[in-house]
C-alpha cells in the first residue's frame, strides 16, 4: 500500500492551511503579473519568454515551491514533535513517507505547471512550444526536487535552509562558476527534457543528454524516497532546541 | 462575623524576618538593558553563547565568503596584478547567494524564538520598551550582516597593502567598499527583520526570507534582460528598483564608482540614479515602521 487518504488528508491541511497557501501563490502570481506586463509593453518575443520561463520561473520559482513543499509536508512535524501521534497508528512508515511524497508532488505540480503554461500562452501564445516545454520539464522537475527536498525533511532539522543551500548555490552560483556542478542539477535535467520538447528554433540547452537526464531523474527520485522511508523507520523523537 | 480560625490567626500574628533583603546596588537602567540586548543578540547572529551545533552555519558560511578574499588576495600576488580581480564595492553583490543564507539564519533567530517561547513579556517586565527592543535588535542584525561583508574586505585590503597595489587607490576602494556594506548591512536587515518579526516559526521564517530576498531579484534580473533585448536601456535602470539586491548595485554603480551587473553593464544616471538612495532610505524607514507597529501587540 503507498497512499493512505488520512494521512494524505492532514498533509494537504499542512502545506495549505493558513498563510501558507499564499506564500504558495504569491509566487505564481508574480509570474502571471510579470508575464502580462512583458507582453503589453513588448509584444509576443521568444526570446522574452526563454529568459522569464527558464530565467525565473524553472530557476527560481520551482525549487522555491519544491523547498516548501517538500519540507513543509513532513519537516515541521518531527520538528514539533507530533509525528509520534502519526508513527504509533497502525501504518507502514514507508506508506507514510510515499502519501506525504505524493501529496507534495500534487501540490509543487499544480502551482508551478499551470502557471508556467498560462505564462507561456500570455508571453508568446506557445509559440514553438516554449511554453509546453517548461511546463513539462517543471512537472518532472517538481517531481524530484519533492523527493529530496522530502529526504531533506526527514535527515535534518535545519531542512530548509540545506533545501534552500541546494538550490540557490549550488544551483545557481556553483552552476555559473564551475561547469561540471551542471550535470548534477535537477534544473539542468528537466531542462533536457525541455530542450526535446521545444521546436529547434527555441533557445534552450541543456548541459546533459536527455538519456542520462531521465536515469538521474528516477534515480533521485526513487533514492530519495527510499532513503526518507529508511530515516522514518529509524527516527528518534528527542526534543531538544 | 468571624470564624474560630480567624480569630486563633489574630491572636498569633507576627512577622517573621525570613531573610529576604532589599537590592541596594545600582540601577543600571533603561541603556543599559538596551546594550546587554544588542550584545546578546550579536552574538547569538554568531551562535556564540550556544552550542556548537549552532555555530556551525554561521561559521561555515562566514568561511565561505572570506575565502574569495583570500584566493583573490593570492591571485593577484602571485600573478603580478595591479589590482584586485573583484572591486571592493561590489563584494558583498557577488557573494548575494551565501550572504541571503546568513540573513535568512540570522534573522529568524533573532526574533522568532522569542516569539514562539513567548519570552517576549519577560523583556517588557525590564526597563526596555518597545521601540528599544526594536531598534536593538535591528542595530545587531546590521553590525551582524556588517561585519559579515567589511571582515573580508579588510583581509583582502590588508592583502592589497602587503602586495603593493597602491595604497591611495586600495584605501579610496575600501572606503566606497564599507559605505557599499553597511548600505547593504542596514536595508537587508530591515527587510529580513521585518519579514522574520511575522511568523514564531523558525524554518518557515528561514523560507520567507530568501523568498523575499531572492524572488524579486531573481524576476527583476529576468525582466531587465528582457527590456534590454527588447531595446529599451531606460527601463532597465528604472526596474532595477524593485528588488533589494538590484538596489544596491546601481548605488553602488551609481554613486561608489562600481561596476554594475546590468545588462551591458548599465550604469543609472539621471533622475533614476538619484531614484535609487531614496528608495532604499525609504524602504528601511518603512520596514521599521511596520517592526515598531507589529510589536506593539507581540507576545501579549
Amino acid at each position: 500500500m503507498i497512499y493512505n487518504s488520512t494521512v494524505a488528508r492532514l498533509t494537504y491541511r499542512a502545506l495549505l492551511g493558513r498563510r501558507r497557501a499564499l506564500m504558495l501563490l504569491a509566487l505564481p502570481v508574480l509570474l502571471l503579473v510579470i508575464a502580462v506586463v512583458i507582453r503589453a509593453l513588448g509584444g509576443a518575443d521568444d526570446r522574452a519568454a526563454t529568459e522569464i520561463l527558464g530565467g525565473f520561473a524553472l530557476a527560481s520559482m520551482v525549487p522555491l515551491i519544491g523547498v516548501i513543499a517538500g519540507t513543509g509536508a513532513i519537516a515541521p512535524e518531527i520538528d514539533d514533535g507530533s509525528i509520534v501521534y502519526l508513527l504509533s497508528k497502525p501504518i507502514s512508515r514507508r506508506t507514510i513517507i510515499t502519501t506525504k511524497l505524493l501529496v507534495a508532488i500534487s501540490v509543487t505540480i499544480a502551482f508551478t505547471t499551470t502557471p508556467i503554461l498560462l505564462a507561456g500562452m500570455i508571453l508568446n501564445d506557445n509559440s514553438q512550444q516554449i511554453g509546453s516545454a517548461y511546463t513539462v520539464a517543471a512537472g518532472v522537475a517538481s517531481v524530484a526536487y519533492s523527493a529530496v527536498f522530502l529526504l531533506l525533511g526527514t535527515v535534518s532539522r535545519n531542512a530548509v535552509v540545506f533545501g534552500l543551500v541546494y538550490a540557490l548555490v549550488w544551483e545557481a552560483l556553483f552552476g555559473s562558476l564551475v561547469p561540471g556542478a551542471r550535470t548534477l542539477s535537477i534544473q539542468q535535467w528537466s531542462l533536457a527534457l525541455a530542450e526535446r520538447v521545444a521546436a529547434d528554433g527555441a533557445d534552450i540547452t541543456s548541459d546533459v543528454a536527455l538519456p542520462t537526464a531521465l536515469i538521474l531523474l528516477t534515480a533521485a527520485t526513487v533514492l530519495g524516497t527510499w532513503y526518507a522511508g529508511r530515516r522514518l523507520r529509524v527516527l528518534k523523537v528527542a526534543g531538544d532546541e | 462575623m468571624s470564624t474560630g480560625t480567624g480569630t486563633g490567626g489574630v491572636r498569633d500574628a507576627r512577622i517573621h524576618d525570613i531573610g529576604y533583603r532589599h537590592y541596594e546596588g545600582r540601577r543600571l537602567g533603561r541603556s543599559y538593558a538596551r546594550r546587554s540586548l544588542i550584545t546578546h543578540s550579536l552574538r547569538g547572529a554568531y551562535g556564540l553563547g550556544r552550542s556548537a551545533r549552532h555555530k556551525v552555519l554561521p561559521f561555515g558560511l562566514f568561511g565561505i565568503t572570506a575565502i574569495p578574499a583570500i584566493v583573490m588576495v593570492a591571485v593577484a600576488i602571485t600573478t603580478g596584478l595591479d589590482e584586485l580581480p573583484i572591486e571592493y564595492t561590489s563584494y558583498a553583490l557577488f557573494m548575494q547567494p551565501i550572504l541571503g543564507l546568513y540573513i535568512a539564519l540570522a534573522a529568524p533567530q533573532m526574533v522568532s524564538l522569542d516569539l514562539r517561547f513567548k519570552t517576549i513579556p519577560l523583556y517588557f517586565s525590564r526597563p526596555v520598551e518597545r521601540n528599544d527592543y526594536v531598534a536593538a535588535k535591528f542595530a545587531a542584525l546590521s553590525l551582524a550582516l556588517f561585519l559579515f561583508v567589511s571582515v573580508p574586505l579588510l583581509i583582502a585590503y590588508a592583502g592589497g597593502l602587503l602586495g603593493k597595489l597602491g595604497f591611495a587607490e586600495q584605501t579610496s576602494g575600501f572606503a566606497r567598499g564599507l559605505v557599499a556594506a553597511a548600505v547593504f548591512a542596514v536595508l537587508h536587515a530591515a527587510i529580513a527583520l521585518l519579514v522574520a518579526s511575522l511568523t514564531p516559526r523558525r524554518g518557515f521564517g528561514v523560507a520567507a526570507v530568501i523568498a523575499t530576498l531572492t524572488v524579486p531579484y531573481f524576476a527583476v534580473t529576468a525582466v531587465q534582460v528582457v527590456a534590454s533585448e527588447q531595446g529599451s536601456p531606460g527601463a532597465v535602470e528604472w526596474l532595477g528598483l524593485f528588488s533589494p539586491g538590484t538596489l544596491l548595485d546601481g548605488i553602488q554603480a551609481a554613486f561608489l564608482g562600481g561596476v554594475s551587473e546590468f545588462p551591458d553593464e548599465l550604469e543609472p544616471s539621471g533622475a533614476a540614479a538619484a531614484c535609487y538612495p531614496l528608495v532604499a532610505a525609504g524602504l528601511v524607514v518603512l520596514c521599521s515602521y511596520l517592526l515598531t507597529r507589529r510589536y506593539r501587540k507581540a507576545g501579549l
